[in-house]
């Protein structure tokens, strides 16, 4: 089985007026199936241009990326959509959820793009806010619901497509420690549980312990890449 | 796809909801746009109607021949000044042209009417009994004049019904009724029903017939015997209304000996061309009604567009969620086109309800006649359709080319 993710002498490349930003310098990488990978790097490194193009919202200036064995870099803006609709989840710090828009609906959005019918939508929507554990939550507001509640909303959006790979970019990064706690339990379940692949982006050294695997990025290249351990529990005193 | 366009349309219509002020203030533009077309129309239609119905109260298929303007010296007097037509004109009109069904004269004066203690002064119009049928006057009571009243000049009279309510009480009977004109006394035979205004606006309802035979000898008093105030013809068909008038002044040419080279001393006039003339005002109105209605809604068209774009602005973070999810770019620019259409479509059906309203306002208060069309409606609505899509389009398109990394990083 070819590795759920690889990259290849990834190069991204923006050019700010006359300056040239080089984010990306020959990244190569490679995160298989069931994995669950904890990003690391400061402000700069290269991290955000990663998970932009592995999350298929960006483009690769030069290199290859597989995302479960399809080229990217030769996809259109369509394809992308799709690919990101099928393949993948997004959790974002600032949770992103709709306002004014109730937690069903929010969980439902991904599947009113694929068309399913509502029905099915609903249906699916709510085994996905169930899996969160937001039963009789699914009617709420953003607004009424506390910030950890709302990232398990945005969790749920994730899931409702069985996606193979979650991309969570600082998902505890707007919430207190003991919310910190039940997502990052939750994300750690649905890795073990349900074998889905999860890219975690952090600066907190504690939350990246929940990982098995750890990268850290800099200069737009891969610095160090070190197994901790596979299924773990957090180190002590963490969180 | 029917789903996602129904939970769109669902969601344009609750994202209006939450925002109802600005919702409304947008959609003043189209409401008193469609409502403005919406009244004028129908009040223009219901005048149309009016007109159309005076032009159709003239009779079926009439054509009218107005004797021409005399020149005496360059100096030019009025139309009817001369005494160019004749009663045997008239007669010669039928045994020439088949395509005539009757023809008739008629000489009219205003005169002085008595009935009792009350006088009225009204147009006294010698009739040829033909005239009767040509103009389709129909009998309230009564009925028109005999054979042999025309033979032997009979003094008999036929009174229209403004003529009736200002010389007899009411509940007075008219017929066998005994009045005097200009002093002659006459005896009232028939009563014309009512035809209402004419296509000019007169009241042809002020009208008094008597046979033509009488007028000439024993009312009018006249320079030349057989001169006619205006004849009159008929065809079958409307179709041959052109061709029939056109014969009456080949004819009319010939007998009045005119060489090419002088103009005709007659007016022809068909019931179409007064009907065309008729349609010719309304046209203009219409004309003006489109420009109106084009500047309003172009003016609800942009503050439309203006809405939407500051909604793209505030929801870009949204849109960058959406298409992190799946959404793709169509998905994002018909989701703006559905909300630009749902404000402008419901403007729309607003100022249908507005425009209704004020047309039946305009009949109460004015007593304007007014006509709301089904057709008038459906347009309406396509047009406040069409400029949401229009003026949707341009920031539907903004936010689809929305790069959804920025989008999702936007402050």
């Amino acid at each position: 089985m070819p590795p759920l993710i690889r990259c290849e002498d990834l190069w991204k490349i923006y050019s700010l007026g006359d300056v040239e930003v080089q984010a990306l310098r020959g990244l190569t990488l490679s995160i298989e199936q069931g994995e669950f990978v904890a990003i690391m790097g400061s402000s700069g490194s290269g991290k955000s241009t990663l998970m932009n193009i592995l999350g298929c919202l960006d483009q690769p200036t030069r290199g290859h990326y597989w995302l479960n064995g399809i080229e990217v870099a030769a996809l259109r803006a369509d394809q992308l959509a799709d690919l990101r609709n099928r393949q993948i989840g997004f959790v974002f710090q600032s949770f992103n959820l709709i306002p004014r828009t109730s937690a069903l609906e929010n969980a439902q959005l991904p599947l009113f793009y694929r068309g399913l019918p509502l029905r099915e939508q609903r249906g699916l929507a709510m085994a996905a806010l169930g899996r969160v554990g937001l039963q009789g939550r699914e009617q709420h507001y953003p607004t009424q619901l506390s910030g950890g509640q709302q990232q398990r909303v945005a969790i749920a959006r994730a899931l409702v497509t069985s996606p193979s790979l979650l991309l969570a970019d600082e998902p505890t990064g707007n919430l207190d420690s003991e919310s910190s706690r039940e997502i990052m339990t939750i994300l750690d379940r649905l890795n073990r549980e349900q074998g889905i692949t999860i890219i975690l982006v952090t600066h907190e050294a504690d939350i990246a312990t929940y990982a098995e695997r750890e990268l850290v990025i800099q200069d737009g290249r891969v610095r160090t890449d070190r197994r901790t351990r596979p299924g773990l529990t957090p180190s002590p005193g963490g969180v | 796809m029917p789903a996602f366009v129904l939970l769109t349309v669902l969601t344009a219509i609750r994202i209006l909801g939450r925002n109802r002020l600005r919702a409304g203030l947008t959609m003043l533009g189209i409401v008193i746009g469609v409502g403005a077309v919406i009244a004028m129309v129908s009040i223009g239609e219901g005048a149309k109607a009016a007109v159309a119905q005076r032009v159709a109260s003239m009779g079926t298929n009439v054509i009218i021949i107005l004797p021409g303007s005399t020149t005496t010296s360059g100096v030019r007097g009025g139309q009817g000044g001369a005494v160019t037509l004749t009663v045997s004109d008239g007669l010669d009109l039928k045994k020439r042209i088949p395509l005539l069904r009757d023809t008739g004269w008629a000489k009219r004066d205003v005169m002085q009417i008595v009935n009792g203690n009350k006088n009225w002064s009204g147009p006294v119009n010698g009739i040829s009994p033909s005239y009767l049928t040509i103009r389709d006057w129909a009998f309230a009571s009564g009925g028109p004049f005999s054979q042999q009243d025309v033979e032997t000049a009979a003094r008999v009279a036929l009174l229209g019904q403004t003529v009736v309510g200002n010389l007899f009480d009411p509940g007075e009977e008219p017929v066998g009724a005994m009045i005097r004109i200009k002093n002659v006394p006459f005896r009232v035979v028939g009563v014309l029903a009512p035809k209402g205004q004419s296509a000019q606006g007169s009241d042809q309802d002020d009208i008094i017939f008597i046979p033509f035979s009488t007028a000439e000898r024993k009312v009018f008093g006249t320079q030349f015997l057989g001169s006619v105030g205006a004849l009159f013809a008929s065809t079958e068909r409307v179709e041959d209304l052109g061709s029939a008038a056109e014969q009456i002044r080949e004819v009319l040419r010939l007998r009045h000996r005119l060489q090419p080279e002088q103009e005709d001393d007659f007016t022809i006039r068909t019931q179409v061309d007064i009907g065309k003339v008729q349609e010719g005002t309304s046209e203009t109105m219409t004309v003006l009604l489109f420009t109106v209605a084009s500047i309003s809604l172009l003016v609800g068209g942009i503050g439309i567009m203006n809405i939407l774009l500051v909604s793209v602005t505030e929801r870009t973070r949204e849109i960058g969620v959406r298409m992190a999810v799946g959404a793709k770019r169509r998905h994002i620019l018909v989701q703006f086109l559905i909300e630009a259409m749902t404000l402008s479509v419901v403007g729309g059906c607003l100022g249908i309800l507005f425009g209704v309203l004020g047309a039946r306002l305009t009949t109460v208060i004015a007593g304007w006649p007014t006509i709301i069309s089904g057709q008038t409606v459906a347009i309406a609505f396509v047009f406040s359709l069409a400029v949401g899509l229009f003026f949707g389009l341009y920031p539907a398109n903004k936010a689809a080319r929305l790069n959804p990394i920025d989008a999702l990083r936007y402050e």
